[in-house]
C-alpha cells in the first residue's frame, strides 16, 4: 500500500506505460485485460445457464433424427466409420458455429446500452477486449461439447475418452468458438443494427455448414462445393473434432494444418476485430 | 507535445471539426479549459456537444483539426489521452448484470490497478458515492440516481486527471440529481480535477460550472462565466434567457434521431 508508485495520480496508469521491459509489459497487460473481460461474461451466464440447456436441443435432435435414421439408409460414404460415428463431430462442430455465430449481437446490445463506449475509453488496447469476448465465447462452447459427448456416449459412438485426446478436443472446440464469435463480432460492427445482423447470421449460417464436411465427406461433393469447403475454417474444425473424438476418425490434411488454419485465421479475425471495434459507435 | 502555451491548460482544441455526410456537427471551434475547472457546455439537442465530447475522448476522429487533452494530442497520442481521462457518457454504461462490485473491479482491471489499489479505492469509491449496502446487487435493481453514482465511481477509479461527463443527471429526480452534483463537487475539491460536462439543464450548469461555452450548430455561439454571460443578455436575464438568446434553434433542428431516442431510452431506464 505504500509503494512508490502510488504517490501521484494517476499511479496505475503511468505505470503501465512506464515499465522498462515494455514488450512482457504489454503482453501481460493484454492477457489481464482478456481475462477480465472473459470472467465478467462468464460470470453472466453461470448467473442465467437457462442459455445452456436450450442450445443443447438442436444438437440433440440433430443426433437422435438425422443421426440414426441415415446411419439406417448407408447412403452416405463414411468409410470404416458408422455414419452416427462421423456425425457427430460434425454436429459438434455445427453447435459451436451456430451459437457463435450470433455471438456479435451482444456487441450491437452493449454499444446501445453505452458498454461498449466505457470500455473504449480505457487504455486498454483493442484486440484485447475482443480476444477476451472470444475466450468467454469459447469457454461457453465447453458446456455444448460436454452435452454432446455424453449424448454420443449413450448413443454408443466409440468415442476417444483418454485424456490427452479429451484435452485437444476442449482446445479444438475453444479455438472453433472463439473464431466464428470473433467473426460474428466482425460482421455485427459492420452493419451496426440488430435487424441486418440478425439477417445475416441467418444468411450465413447454412451455407458455412452445408458447404463443410459436417455431415458428408468432401468427396461426394461436387467440385465446385469442394473448394467452398476447403476455404471454409469450419471444415479444419470438423476434421480435428473427428480425429480427436471418435475411434477410427481421421483428418485428411493432419491436425497440425487443423488447427494451424484455425489459429491463423483467428488471429487474423481479432485484428480485423479490433480494428472495427471502435467503428461500432459511430 | 506540451508546449508552453497548452501546458495551462487541460483541453485545449484548435479548430476541431466533425462532419458526418453534408452535416457539419463540429465547426471549427477552439475550446479552451484550464486545469482545475468545472466546464459546462451547453447547447440544443444536434448542437453537436455530444460529438465534441467523442472526439475528445478519442472515440471518433475528428474531420480535420485536433485537440490536446491533459498535455496530449487526441490523434497522434490517443493511449496517452485515455490513461488521463475518465468518461461517463449520456447513455447507461453500468452493466445491469453484473453486481456495482464487479463493475467497479472491471474498471480497476482494465486501468491496470494492482490488487491493492483495487482493494483500497474500490472500497472507497463504494463508501464515497453511498453504495457500500449495494456493493453485492446486480446493478439492474439499483434506482437512477445510484447508477449515476456507480459511473462516476467507475470513472474516477483511476483518478483522471479529467473527467467528461455527458448530461450526468439526465432523468435523476432532484434529490440524486443534488447528489450527484455534491459528489461531483468534492471531487473537485479533493483533486482537483478538471471536468467538462454537458447538459441542457440551466440550473446545473448555474450551479455546477465556473464557466460556460454554448453551442449551437457546430460552432461556439458564447462563452464565459454563468454571470458575465447572464449580463451580456440583461440586466435581469436568467441562465434559461441566455439558452435561448444563444443556443436555441428553429424547431427543425432537434438532432439526430439516434440521439433523441438514446437520451429517452436513458431517462426511462434511469427514472
Amino acid at each position: 500500500m505504500t509503494s512508490a508508485t502510488r504517490a501521484a495520480p494517476p499511479a496505475g496508469s503511468d505505470r503501465r506505460a512506464a515499465a522498462s521491459d515494455g514488450a512482457l509489459e504489454t503482453t501481460r497487460a493484454f492477457f489481464r485485460d482478456a481475462t477480465a473481460i472473459a470472467e465478467v461474461e462468464l460470470r453472466k451466464v453461470a448467473r442465467d445457464p437457462t442459455e445452456i440447456l436450450t442450445r443443447a436441443v438442436q444438437p440433440t435432435l440433430w443426433l437422435l433424427v438425422f443421426g440414426q435414421v441415415f446411419t439406417r439408409t448407408r447412403a452416405i460414404p463414411t468409410g470404416s466409420l458408422s455414419y452416427l460415428a462421423f456425425m457427430a463431430p460434425g454436429v459438434l462442430a455445427q453447435s459451436v458455429l451456430f451459437s457463435a455465430i450470433f455471438y456479435g449481437i451482444a456487441v450491437i446490445w452493449e454499444r446501445d446500452l453505452g458498454i461498449v463506449q466505457k470500455l473504449l475509453v480505457s487504455p486498454s488496447p483493442r484486440a484485447s477486449l475482443v480476444f477476451g469476448k472470444a475466450v468467454s465465447a469459447g469457454v461457453r462452447a465447453l458446456t455444448q461439447g460436454i452435452i454432446i459427448m455424453v449424448l454420443a456416449y449413450f448413443l454408443d459412438v466409440p468415442l476417444h475418452l483418454d485424456p490427452l485426446r479429451l484435452a485437444g478436443l476442449a482446445l479444438a472446440v475453444l479455438l472453433g468458438a472463439a473464431l466464428f464469435s470473433t467473426f460474428s463480432f466482425v460482421i455485427a460492427c459492420l452493419v451496426k443494427t440488430r435487424e441486418r445482423f440478425m439477417g445475416i447470421g441467418q444468411v450465413l449460417t447454412m451455407p458455412l455448414f452445408f458447404a463443410s464436411n459436417a455431415i458428408y465427406p468432401i468427396t461426394i461433393m461436387p467440385h465446385w462445393l469442394q473448394i467452398i469447403a476447403r476455404v471454409n475454417p469450419l471444415t479444419y474444425l470438423v476434421n480435428a473434432l473427428r480425429a480427436l473424438m471418435v475411434q477410427g476418425g481421421t483428418s485428411p490434411v493432419g491436425l497440425p494444418v487443423d488447427f494451424a488454419v484455425l489459429a491463423v485465421v483467428f488471429v487474423l479475425l481479432i485484428a480485423l476485430g479490433a480494428r472495427l471495434y471502435p467503428g461500432i459507435i459511430q | 507535445m506540451n508546449t508552453a502555451a497548452t501546458d495551462r491548460f487541460a483541453i485545449y482544441t484548435s479548430e476541431l471539426t466533425r462532419q458526418f455526410g453534408q452535416l457539419t456537427a463540429v465547426d471549427h471551434i477552439d475550446l479552451r479549459v484550464p486545469y482545475g475547472q468545472i466546464f459546462g457546455l451547453l447547447g440544443a439537442n444536434g448542437a453537436g456537444k455530444s460529438t465534441v465530447i467523442k472526439m475528445l475522448t478519442t472515440l471518433l476522429s475528428p474531420t480535420s483539426g485536433t485537440a490536446e487533452v491533459g498535455g496530449f494530442d487526441i490523434i497522434k497520442s490517443p493511449g496517452e489521452v485515455r490513461r488521463r481521462i475518465g468518461y461517463v457518457s449520456q447513455l447507461v454504461s453500468a452493466d445491469g448484470a453484473l453486481t456495482g462490485y464487479e463493475n467497479l473491479r472491471l474498471s480497476a482491471k482494465l486501468y491496470g490497478l494492482t490488487k491493492a489499489e483495487r482493494d483500497e479505492r474500490i472500497a472507497d469509491a463504494l463508501d464515497f458515492m453511498g453504495l457500500a449496502d449495494s456493493a453485492h446487487k446486480l446493478v439492474k435493481t439499483f434506482s437512477g440516481g445510484m447508477i449515476r453514482r456507480l459511473e462516476l465511481a467507475q470513472a474516477m477509479l483511476h483518478r483522471p486527471a479529467i473527467l467528461f461527463l455527458d448530461e450526468p443527471t439526465l432523468g435523476l429526480d432532484p434529490v440524486a440529481r443534488r447528489v450527484v452534483w455534491d459528489r461531483l463537487l468534492d471531487l473537485r475539491h479533493d483533486y482537483g480535477m478538471t471536468v467538462l460536462i454537458t447538459t441542457h439543464d440551466m440550473e446545473e450548469a448555474g450551479e455546477l460550472c465556473d464557466r460556460l461555452a454554448i453551442m449551437h450548430s457546430g460552432r461556439i455561439a458564447a462563452e464565459g462565466s454563468p454571470d458575465e454571460l447572464r449580463h451580456q443578455v440583461g440586466p435581469d436575464a436568467t441562465l434559461d434567457e441566455v439558452f435561448a438568446h444563444f443556443g436555441a434553434g428553429t424547431i427543425d433542428e432537434g438532432g439526430r434521431y439516434r440521439d433523441v431516442r438514446n437520451a429517452r431510452r436513458t431517462a426511462s431506464r434511469l427514472g
